[in-house]
């Protein structure tokens, strides 16, 4: 190329042409870094500092250490409860997976309807959770909900309703989180055995392979970016679980439903007071919590990235 | 090919299968069935004890038509159309923006930057709560629908990066560098070049985030109050103890605030599918 040898052209091409293509991407990237650092990451570290101190949400801040911490992990059952509670959340939530992963290959099939099929089932997913919590109170509600008609054809009977009574609550809840996970598991995984490599499913048939066989030793290993997408998404909606708490119990009853993530709003922003660093010392717990997962998922990508290139 | 293609099966799977599939649809979505039932059944039934038999008389209008004639339903509809568009115009053009340097350019912090995109993405909302709330309440816009927009941009524009970047790596090369060498401006290669590939993302990522944000329930609760600003999902609160144990309407409503993400799901299927799958799982 000639055009850059001579003097006179490389002055006149001027200072931002001749470093384009340095400059460029951080011109791009000015307003997304902009917004994302004013709403996410600031605040991240603002939190933590406000979690140092007592504060109503209005007047001055009092540092007062890690007394928040202190007060936390030695005498708030409340946050005992709310921790025990995300465990269970965290567990019984995984069961999305592979119950996502029976319906999609039950339904993975081509008989006529079968997309309006796939679209039906997997609809739960669209609808708003604060609806979802709606439905499913109405669905356990006591003397004439569905699910209690259901338990009376069986004789069965929960004191006070699945939500009324302290040791159901939390798991009629989870059960609610459950329905639009697990259509959302499925479609990941509808979507993943669309891309199963036929011919390796018949040269496993020819050797002998079938049902579980085939679908542990065949199957899955190629279902592996399917799998880890949906235990990416089904942890951090467990951790996330507050609008169907919310919608269904308000933490109760007796307090018996609270989750971190619920307790942390109740604390800060409730009746009984703004009490913002308390609430502040809760959230970085959960944050904690949820970085121990971040970390993993962002170790598996970036192993990704450097066997990509 | 797995399971066993069901015209490869025994003649009776066959049908058994065909009988099986609506019966296990309907158990899968009963409580949803429920509440669809509910919502056009007349007031009477309730107090009767009809609760599950057949409605005495059909009230579809007369229930839905007090949900939209006599309640704030429609506002709260308004002011989620409101947060949504904006947020979806906004998310997607940022990270479209965010997504074409972290995926062309090579440059020291790429990696770093763009991981933090994605571990900003997966954060608790609560963690962010204290402060946000603070800064939109010194802002002015508590209780505004700008205020939950600019929020919403914000963060969704770390889920989205992640998404376009990954879009945009796998674009063909060579297309970008033949535009360079025929001494194409950079902005001029995003705009002319690289924008036009990106529809299918484009597209995957907007019906993503609208259904996402128009279900938002948290940040409603938190950025407003009442309903100036309030979207949907919060109103339905307010409208369930306008209207408390008025099943019929407390479904209606339900359903209401529940369709527009639907309708956009089935309108867009196919996009709506790459979005969730991240475009990893193809």
């Amino acid at each position: 190329m000639a055009f850059a040898t001579t003097p006179t052209a490389s002055t006149n091409r001027g200072w931002y042409k001749r470093n384009e293509i340095a400059i460029t991407p951080w011109l791009f990237l000015i307003l997304p870094i902009l917004f994302f650092a004013v709403y996410v990451i600031i605040p991240i570290g603002q939190s933590f500092w406000i979690s140092f101190h007592e504060w109503d949400g209005l007047g001055e801040k009092t540092y007062v250490g890690l007394a928040n911490y202190e007060r936390l992990l030695t005498d708030d059952r409340k946050f005992g409860i709310s921790f025990w509670n995300n465990l269970k959340w965290l567990v019984l939530y995984l069961l999305a997976i592979p119950m996502g992963l029976f319906i999609s290959l039950f339904l993975n099939q081509t008989v006529a309807g079968i997309r309006l099929y796939k679209s039906l089932f997997f609809f739960p997913f669209v609808i708003s959770q604060v609806v979802v919590g709606l439905v499913f109170s109405w669905f356990y509600f006591p003397n004439f909900g569905l699910f209690t008609v259901i338990l009376d054809l069986f004789g069965l009977e929960i004191k006070g309703g699945v939500l009324g009574n302290p040791n159901t609550a939390t798991y009629g809840i989870i059960a609610a989180g459950l329905w639009p996970q697990t259509a959302y598991c499925m479609i990941l995984y509808l979507t993943g055995l669309n891309s199963v490599d036929p011919e390796q499913v018949e040269a496993a048939r020819l050797d002998g392979a079938k049902g579980y066989k085939m679908l542990w030793y065949v199957i899955l290993p190629q279902l592996k970016p399917a799998t880890f997408i949906a235990f990416v998404v089904t942890i951090i909606g467990a951790l996330r679980s507050f609008d169907l708490i919310s919608v269904m119990t308000n933490g109760g009853p007796f307090g018996s439903t609270r989750v971190l993530s619920f307790y942390m709003f109740e604390e800060s922003l409730s009746e009984f007071g703004f009490r913002m660093g308390y609430g502040a010392a809760i959230a970085v717990v959960l944050f904690f919590l949820m970085l121990f997962f971040i970390v993993y998922f962002l170790w598996s990508m970036y192993q990704d990235e450097k066997g990509g290139h | 090919m797995f399971p066993t293609p069901i015209e490869k099966t025994s003649r009776s799977w066959q049908i058994s299968y065909q009988i099986i599939l609506p019966i296990v649809l309907i158990i899968w979505l009963l409580p949803l069935i429920a509440v669809a039932m509910f919502s056009i059944k007349p007031d009477s039934d309730f107090a009767n004890g009809n609760y599950w038999g057949l409605p005495s008389s059909f009230e579809f209008f007369s229930n839905y038509g007090k949900v939209f004639f006599e309640s704030n339903m429609p506002r709260y509809l308004l002011n989620s159309v409101f947060i949504t568009i904006p947020t979806v115009i906004g998310a997607v053009a940022l990270s479209a923006m965010a997504g074409f340097a972290l995926g062309v350019y090579k440059f020291k912090g790429n990696l770093l930057i763009f991981f933090m995109f994605i571990a900003g993405n997966f954060v608790p909302f609560q963690i962010l709560m204290v402060p946000v709330r603070d800064l939109t309440i010194s802002m002015g816009l508590y209780d505004t629908v700008q205020g939950l927009v600019l929020f919403h941009i914000a963060f969704q524009t770390g889920f989205c990066t992640l998404f376009m970047r990954n879009f945009i790596k796998a674009l063909p090369f060579p297309l970008i560098e033949a535009a360079r060498v025929e001494g194409v401006a950079e902005w001029r290669i995003f705009l002319y070049v690289v924008l036009p590939l990106m529809k299918p993302a484009l597209a995957a990522l907007a019906v993503l985030i609208f259904t996402f944000i128009w279900n938002d329930y948290f940040w409603a609760v938190v950025l407003t109050q009442g309903p100036n600003a309030q979207p949907v999902t919060a109103g339905i609160t307010e409208f369930n103890s306008q209207y408390r144990a008025a099943y019929h309407l407390m479904s209606a409503g339900s359903i209401v605030a529940a369709l527009p993400p639907v309708a956009m799901f089935f309108l867009m299927q196919k996009h709506f599918i790459a979005g969730l799958t991240l475009g990893a799982v193809k």
